[in-house]
């Protein structure tokens, strides 16, 4: 099954300074987002396989969405992280399911490589609810400058037989990060933690 | 030394393939580009606030270059526009009134001259406040198919001492568009309207 998708939505957000401060260069955080349809919606259904096949769609689809966004290579993305929302007439496990099992993949190809487990946000909602998207680093979750979150939200999405589904990826950290711990020219990159 | 100092850019692009009717040969798409600026007249009354209309200038070209960019399209394919305001508490309307003629002189010098009137809205709020920026045709007011709005926000702006200034374009037509009125293909663009 591949996803019905309604609508694609790409945001990109620069920052320039704080309170006055430059910073140079900006940060960059670029969200892609797509509203499909739910297969499940109103019914229990059990085997949920062919969720897991639409994450793995979104996942190599919205992730490049967000690369050629931000107009960088794969490899130069710094930090990456995901989540859903389910309409109200779906359930939890229907996000778990695209989020979870094989959208990973994908997304780690797109960005050539992705030591971290990519974190992850997902609840059910109507129109308009926002959802914080967790942000860290690609290859290494301990990287305390990039610990951070984007909010998305879509005016007329998710309906109730929708998914909404988001991927976001950055070429950067926080700006002007400055409480120390590990530090990106630190990482090691062999386990996705340091 | 200009008035505009530049905290953050935000575009956001849609895309949309239907809206539960038959899928569009054409996707429609709508964008904005966001600019979070510093008020330089937040938190007094000042008489002559004329001086940031000017500086606003070379802030609304580069916005509509930055839309149009991420829209991924030639500025000939942008077939309506809009733009609005939201003024920080520390402000006042007043000051999302400079927004009327910079805005509407970025998108003209980068679309190449268009006729019609560029609708808008402003507000005062508070970070995370949202706007709905309506959109209409770019030569004649009156076709019907064009109108529409965009919500756009940032969670973390305006603050107190800060105005966010939009702009917004998009394509074309509704993506199911049925309800009558002037066509675009039936425009004489002598006066903005028709």
């Amino acid at each position: 099954m591949s996803a019905k998708i309604r609508k694609i939505i790409v945001s990109v957000e620069e920052t320039q300074a704080e309170m006055g401060k430059p910073v140079s260069p900006p940060t960059r955080k670029a969200t892609a987002i797509a509203v499909i349809e739910n297969p499940y919606a109103g019914q229990f259904v059990q085997e949920l396989k062919p969720l897991m096949d639409i994450g793995e769609e979104l996942g190599g689809l919205l992730t490049k969405r967000c690369v050629e966004a931000l107009g960088i290579p794969g490899g130069k993305a710094e930090s990456y992280g995901k989540a859903a929302i389910v309409g109200e007439n779906g359930e939890l496990e229907h996000a778990a399911a695209i989020l979870h099992p094989q959208m990973g993949k994908p997304v780690r190809a797109v960005l050539e490589k992705g030591a971290a487990l990519i974190p992850s946000a997902k609840k059910r909602g109507g129109p308009g609810t926002p959802i914080d998207v967790p942000l860290g680093h690609k290859d290494a979750a301990f990287v305390r400058s990039h610990f951070d979150a984007v909010e998305v939200r879509v005016a007329d999405a998710p309906r109730a037989n929708e998914i909404l589904v988001a991927i976001a990826v950055t070429d950067s950290g926080r700006p002007l990060p400055r409480v120390g711990g590990l530090q990106k020219h630190e990482i090691k990159g062999e386990d996705g933690l340091r | 030394m200009s008035l505009i100092q530049v905290r953050k850019f935000a575009t956001v692009v849609e895309e949309v393939f239907h809206e539960g009717g038959p899928v569009a040969v054409k996707p429609f798409k709508q964008g904005a580009c966001l600019a979070v600026i510093r008020n330089p007249y937040a938190g007094r009354y000042e008489p002559n606030i004329q001086p940031l209309m000017k500086d606003l200038e070379p802030l609304g070209v580069e916005m509509a270059k930055r839309l149009i960019a991420a829209m991924g399209v030639a500025p000939k394919a942008i077939e309506a526009y809009g733009k609005g305001a939201i003024v920080g508490t520390a402000g006042e309307i007043e000051h999302g009134a400079l927004w009327h003629a910079p805005g509407g002189y970025g998108m003209r010098d980068v679309l190449g001259g268009t006729k019609a009137i560029v609708p808008s809205t402003k507000k005062v709020g508070g970070a995370g406040a949202r706007l709905d920026v309506p959109l209409s045709h770019i030569n004649a007011a009156y076709v019907r198919s064009h109108f529409g709005a965009m919500e756009v926000g940032l969670p973390d702006a305006p603050r107190d001492h800060e105005i966010v200034f939009i702009l917004t374009m998009s394509t074309g037509a509704r993506v199911h568009d049925r309800a009558g009125g002037l066509k675009a293909s039936e425009i004489k663009g002598e006066d903005g309207l028709r």
